[in-house]
């Protein structure tokens, strides 16, 4: 077994004749809080699209966990270990939220498609899906329809989602974007305490998030790594000042 | 009513929770009590027989109940809109014919209670089969394959004379004595209740299914079907697992027609099957778990019963159908809930004046375009077939202008009536609703 839990080697994406990705190697080391950080446009999204299998890689290899994953579809992907959020808010609005906690236990817990099991007789997996509810502090919430959640709350439930199936490698897509001073420090206390021992993955804008989180930073570019360091080596860094943390005001 | 039923169905149950049960779905006990009640209430008792036309009705009732209930599981449930939902129903229907004729030969040995299930085994078994290429697609592109299988198995239906028969379809007879009761099932009357213990087992299992890892990740796939790939599930296994057991449902109605009507023809399998269970499930509701049974009842009596009065029946169902998806999508279920929340408060009152306004219009418009469209069909079909129409004793004329003119103006006067009723009637909706979300947030 490796030590990285992801492991990208010279990954290219083109979308028709554009590309987005120009050749990213990195390792996402196991346990590790890695941010990712870069200008708008820059491809951060698309390379959290390309680990998680929604969409393929143009060349170059992906491994989680040492085993190549390139090729595979997102739940085959996700069945491995590797679980994640949207940047734009994705949940099933018209379920109430613990349904929705519920949704993301089944899979791992053996449910698979079974037609032969009721719901509402399975007490563990009810107890799990109160206890995650209780973990994203939505307890109260469970039986309101998810759609109905502020934006904060839609945010937690979604990390919830993220987390209940027990992956080990979990990928945040911009978890505070949208959100008051406030309600960021608590997403960032419930995202610290509910990644703990995982490997934790996050695009994010806000630099205080950032630096207040990760272990490790990496800044990508035009598609490309130009660092990849501890916050305080990237606060340091030049070509990152020059390139990004400088020029624009996040 | 389905969210009533949506807590107890998952529960143990108690005998301490018996009293909850019957509390809970007493709306279907009451069908259920009607549905057994309804031949002795169209009894004939000047000939001492059951009215055979009431009982073909309800038996029809209890088969579309199940096919459209089993639609539902695609089309609500899942978010698949599908036009060939009849194949399974059809196909259903013609192992069951093939089946009794085989026991009636002594071929086999299979209580005629349990032929049904035989349908429903034939139904899966082609579900699986088309359904392993329809599923692979989803939207647009699965209601299109759909289309493709209905015509293909249409076209096949006259093909392949062995076991379709033809254009005169597979002919069987249902007395053929395996009975586990000592019926013979001659009479319809006896036929008809099997087919409520067939409509009872079938419509209890689907509503399970609603509450089943597979029913739940179905809707998770209707409703978002990338957050569902993520949590690990293969929306196209879901969609596959689903499709499947509908074809099961649907060929258990498609095995109580074949007993039923002791013949089973290519129209069975056909488009305009299929469009009857997606009118029904839409008209009813495609929202809730009672809206196709609802549609159900309301089609087949259409079918049967306004057919026998009218040659222009289709035109009324196609209109209503029109009528409900513009103004009404959720279905007649979809209305009944949105009154859910008012009477819940006791508030229904509030609503009784501007309802009670509506009937008055609604007569006018009614009246004025049924008069109309009788007028169409006596001066076309009718005058073919040498009817004339006659209302109250008294004949019309529909050469004359009169009666147009009288159709125009019901139709045309009561429609603006309608119109500035029905705003009213939608603002004292309004109005209380606002009300109620107004004292809910108050602390």
């Amino acid at each position: 077994m490796s030590e990285s839990a992801i492991r990208l080697r010279d990954v290219h994406k083109r979308f028709g004749p554009t590309p987005i990705i120009l050749g990213v190697s990195l390792d996402i080391a196991r346990g590790q809080r890695h941010a990712i950080i870069g200008p708008n446009g820059a491809g951060k999204t698309t390379l959290f699209n390309l680990m998680s299998g929604r969409f393929p890689v143009s060349s170059g290899s992906i491994e989680l966990n040492g085993r190549p994953i390139d090729g595979l579809a997102p739940h085959q992907i996700n069945r491995l270990g590797l679980s994640r959020s949207f940047q734009i808010t994705s949940i099933f609005s018209r379920m109430s939220v613990l349904e929705n906690v519920r949704c993301g236990l089944l899979w791992s817990r053996g449910y698979h498609y079974s037609f032969w099991h009721l719901l509402g007789r399975e007490r563990a997996l009810n107890e799990a899906a109160r206890r995650l509810l209780d973990d994203v502090n939505l307890e109260s919430r469970r039986d309101v329809p998810a759609g109905l959640l502020s934006y904060a709350e839609q945010r937690a439930l979604e990390i919830g989602i993220t987390i209940a199936g027990g992956a080990d490698t979990i990928l945040l897509d911009e978890p505070t974007a949208g959100m008051s001073r406030t309600e960021a420090n608590h997403a960032v206390e419930l995202i610290r305490r509910v990644t703990a021992g995982k490997t934790l993955v996050m695009v994010e804008h806000d630099m205080s998030v950032v630096f207040d989180l990760a272990d490790v930073v990496t800044v990508l570019v035009y598609g490309e790594v130009i660092a990849s360091d501890a916050p305080a080596a990237i606060r340091a860094n030049r070509a990152v000042q020059d390139a990004y943390l400088g020029t624009e005001a996040h | 009513m389905s969210e009533s039923l949506l807590d107890t169905a998952a529960r143990p149950v108690t005998a301490a929770r018996a009293g909850g049960l019957l509390r809970r779905h007493w709306a279907w006990l009451a069908a259920l009590a009607i549905a057994l009640a309804l031949p002795w209430l169209l009894f004939d008792w000047t000939r001492a027989r059951h009215s055979g036309f009431g009982v073909a009705m309800l038996s029809q009732m209890g088969m579309m109940i199940i096919f459209a209930l089993s639609y539902n599981m695609q089309m609500g449930h899942a978010g698949l809109l599908s036009f060939g939902h009849a194949v399974f129903f059809g196909l259903g229907g013609y192992c069951t014919a093939h089946l009794l004729n085989t026991i009636k030969a002594g071929g086999f040995w299979l209580p005629v209670e349990l032929v049904p299930l035989v349908g429903g085994l034939g139904g899966l078994a082609f579900a699986i089969v088309f359904g392993y290429v329809a599923t692979k697609q989803r939207a647009t592109a699965f209601a299109m394959i759909t289309l493709g299988i209905g015509e293909l198995v249409t076209s096949c239906a006259l093909m392949f004379k062995s076991f379709f028969g033809g254009e005169s379809g597979v002919s069987t007879n249902r007395v053929v004595g395996t009975s586990l009761f000592g019926l013979n099932y001659g009479p319809s009357i006896q036929v008809y209740y099997l087919i409520i213990a067939w409509t009872v087992i079938a419509l209890a299992l689907m509503r399970l299914l609603t509450e089943t890892p597979l029913g739940r990740m179905a809707n998770a796939c209707r409703d978002n079907f990338e957050r569902a790939q993520f949590v690990g599930y293969d929306p196209r296994m879901v969609r596959f697992f689903q499709f499947a057991l509908s074809g099961f449902f649907a060929g258990i109605a498609g095995g109580l027609y074949a007993l039923t009507y002791e013949i089973v023809t290519f129209d069975t399998v056909a488009g305009g099957m299929s469009a009857n269970a997606l009118l029904m499930t839409y008209i009813g509701g495609v929202g809730t778990f009672a809206g196709p049974v609802v549609g159900a009842i309301l089609i087949v009596l259409l079918q049967s019963w306004v057919s026998l009065l009218s040659n222009s029946w289709l035109v009324y169902v196609g209109v209503l159908f029109i009528l409900m998806v513009t103004f009404a999508p959720g279905g007649i279920a979809g209305l009944v809930l949105m009154h859910q929340p008012i009477s819940r408060r006791g508030r229904m009152g509030r609503l009784a004046v501007p309802y009670a306004r509506l009937v008055g219009p609604s007569l006018f418009v009614v009246v004025g375009f049924v008069l109309l469209i009788e007028l169409c069909s006596f001066l076309t079909i009718g005058a073919s077939q040498g009817k004339t129409f006659t209302l109250a004793g008294a004949t019309i004329h529909p050469k004359s202008a009169v009666p147009w003119a009288i159709g125009a103006l019901l139709l045309g006067g009561g429609g603006l009536w309608l119109w500035r009723e029905g705003r009213r009637a939608r603002s004292a909706w309004d109005a209380v609703m606002e009300e109620i979300k107004a004292a809910a947030a108050r602390p």
